[in-house]
């Protein structure tokens, strides 16, 4: 009995720490459904510097879709720079895969002079933040003239060492027993990395991937470095550009970048889940 | 003997064709990150405009730069309270979450989905929330208590160390379940038949094991404390309250200044210390 009484009270901080955590999410979702003048009904001490305090409802109170249509038939500005961000995101994954996958399987999978020493500048690399790479990356992009160009932000990200890690652990898990076993059918080393370690190693790559696009959609440092005109923007830098004034807009362009990021994580949550813990495992 | 030959010449070619496969990538690294790093060293010494070497006279300019000593403490006050509290947080929530039986999956996914919300679509929400005339003051008021200042005052640290613990909470929860799921069952068998309690499991088998999972836990949460400065960025621009001016405002400032110089010397300052901490954890956590 008492047992059973611990066990449900322990629920009670969770959902209410889930609640919490989750809450951002709902406010932003309300808000996609109310149109610029119950908004501003509600906001009107934020945004307007009126008497009282903001509040705002649970549900809202006339449910209409008007300002995600607004934003997606009148707003050719949102249609860019949504374009922006996802040539960015896809083309970081594209180079990515072609660059990493290899990288972390010849890591992995051989030994050869000064491989403890990559690995170790590997790790290295991927922990060190932004603010230490910015003037590098900035000196490289000049020289090759590159800044304030899409390829300013996607090759840098192309060359980053954390998805090799990532990869590189998955592709240590793979036995040897299998290798040796194609070796011994006269299997080349092109054929085993093809029809071995991409497929035994899938689950890798696709977490990278995962992990990845999410990066690469969030990212605000590297855009707001190196780029300059506004049209190459992506929307993570568009949409504090977008004033209180319209924030019916704000609100439709937050969820349309909102989207894309839930639907892969409820669509690849297991492999984000495996890549996380990837790093943590003991090596 | 010569079978011997053979081998090793075989050795010799797999070395070989290993490089083969890192080679692209690697070229890559080398020139976007480890040669322009090693310029930047060079211009570390240099004076901005006219490149002409100066010793360690940037170095200085940066260390007595007020600014930068602020943005240092502040980057320094908010990972050392940040991460302690990460850490045993996530923990925490990751042996409670373990042992529970119905919902398990949906918690997790709930605290999770942060990791995957783009800080950009909820600046607006974070706004609204943190506002004089904001949720969480309205809350307050109807509580009986005063307003805060969240953005304006010292209240706008704690704002930093909400964001930063709502992004990872359930991502160094997933790094400690997989510590937690890699401790063999038996062990905990064995110690309640030898009639060992809840908490004498915990930490008599849980922490120890755990152990070598905290090294990589911390260097990663560290690693992501940096980011942080997004939401910051987001809510706040680019000079917001001294409390939530960290190093990565004050280097995006001086970027805009063109002050390379200064730039350069504080880059491998702040490279050193990133190096020097990832070595220490490390040691240490391999003598235990």
């Amino acid at each position: 009995m008492t047992k059973k009484f611990v066990r449900g009270i322990t629920y009670l901080p969770l959902i209410l720490l889930a609640g919490v955590i989750c809450f951002p999410m709902l406010f932003a979702a309300t808000g996609v459904f109310m149109q610029q003048w119950e908004l501003e009904d509600y906001l009107a001490p934020v945004l307007a510097g009126a008497d009282g305090m903001a509040s705002w409802p649970l549900l809202p109170h006339a449910p209409t879709l008007r300002s995600l249509v607004e934003l997606l038939l009148d707003s050719p500005q949102f249609f860019v720079m949504f374009w922006n961000s996802l040539k960015i995101s896809l083309c970081i994954l594209i180079g990515q895969t072609v660059f990493g996958v290899p990288a972390a399987w010849g890591l992995a999978r051989f030994e050869f002079p000064g491989k403890q020493a990559v690995l170790l500048l590997y790790i290295v690399l991927m922990l060190m933040p932004f603010q230490v790479l910015m003037l590098p990356q900035y000196l490289v992009l000049d020289r090759f003239r590159l800044l304030d160009t899409h390829a300013a932000v996607i090759l840098p990200a192309v060359f980053s060492t954390f998805p090799v890690f990532i990869m590189y652990r998955f592709f240590c898990g793979i036995p040897e027993a299998i290798l040796e076993a194609a070796r011994i059918d006269g299997a080349g080393h092109l054929q085993i990395f093809f029809r071995i370690g991409i497929p035994l190693g899938a689950a890798g790559i696709v977490s990278s991937g995962i992990l990845g696009f999410l990066e690469s959609w969030n990212m605000i440092e590297q855009p707001m470095t190196f780029l300059k005109t506004k049209s190459l923007w992506p929307l993570s830098l568009f949409l504090p550009e977008i004033g209180l004034a319209e924030v019916g807009l704000g609100f439709a362009a937050a969820f349309m970048m909102l989207v894309p990021a839930l639907l892969l994580f409820l669509s690849g949550q297991e492999y984000l889940e495996q890549g996380i813990a990837a790093a943590a495992l003991k090596e | 003997m010569r079978r011997r030959r053979e081998k090793k010449k075989d050795k010799r070619k797999k070395d070989f064709a290993g490089v083969l496969f890192l080679l692209p990538g690697f070229a890559g690294v080398v020139c976007f990150t480890l040669l322009p790093f090693a310029e930047v060293i060079k211009r570390s010494f240099q004076s901005a405009v006219t490149a002409k070497w100066v010793g360690w006279t940037n170095y200085m300019t940066v260390f007595t730069n007020t600014a930068f000593r602020m943005a240092a403490m502040n980057t320094l006050r908010f990972t050392s309270v940040c991460i302690p509290l990460l850490v045993a947080l996530s923990l925490v929530l990751a042996v409670v979450l373990q042992k529970l039986r119905a919902g398990k999956n949906l918690l997790k996914s709930m605290l999770l989905i942060p990791v995957a919300v783009p800080a950009a679509s909820v600046v607006l929400v974070w706004k609204v929330l943190f506002h004089s005339n904001g949720l969480l003051n309205g809350l307050l008021l109807k509580l009986g208590a005063q307003k805060v200042g969240w953005m304006t005052s010292g209240a706008a640290f704690s704002v930093l160390v909400v964001s930063y613990l709502w992004k990872n909470l359930g991502y160094d929860m997933i790094l400690w379940l997989a510590g937690l799921a890699g401790i063999p069952e038996d062990i905990y068998e064995a110690a309640r038949v030898d009639g060992a309690g809840e908490w004498k499991c915990f930490t008599r088998i849980t922490i120890p094991n755990l152990l070598p999972s905290l090294y990589t836990i911390t260097v990663l949460s560290f690693l992501n404390s940096f980011k942080v400065f997004r939401e910051a960025w987001l809510v706040a621009g680019d000079y917001p309250h001294q409390s939530m001016y960290l190093l990565q405002h004050l280097y995006n400032n001086w970027f805009r200044e063109l002050s390379f110089d200064k730039i350069s010397a504080a880059a491998v300052v702040n490279a050193i210390v990133v190096l020097a901490l990832i070595l220490v954890l490390r040691r240490s956590w391999e003598r235990e």
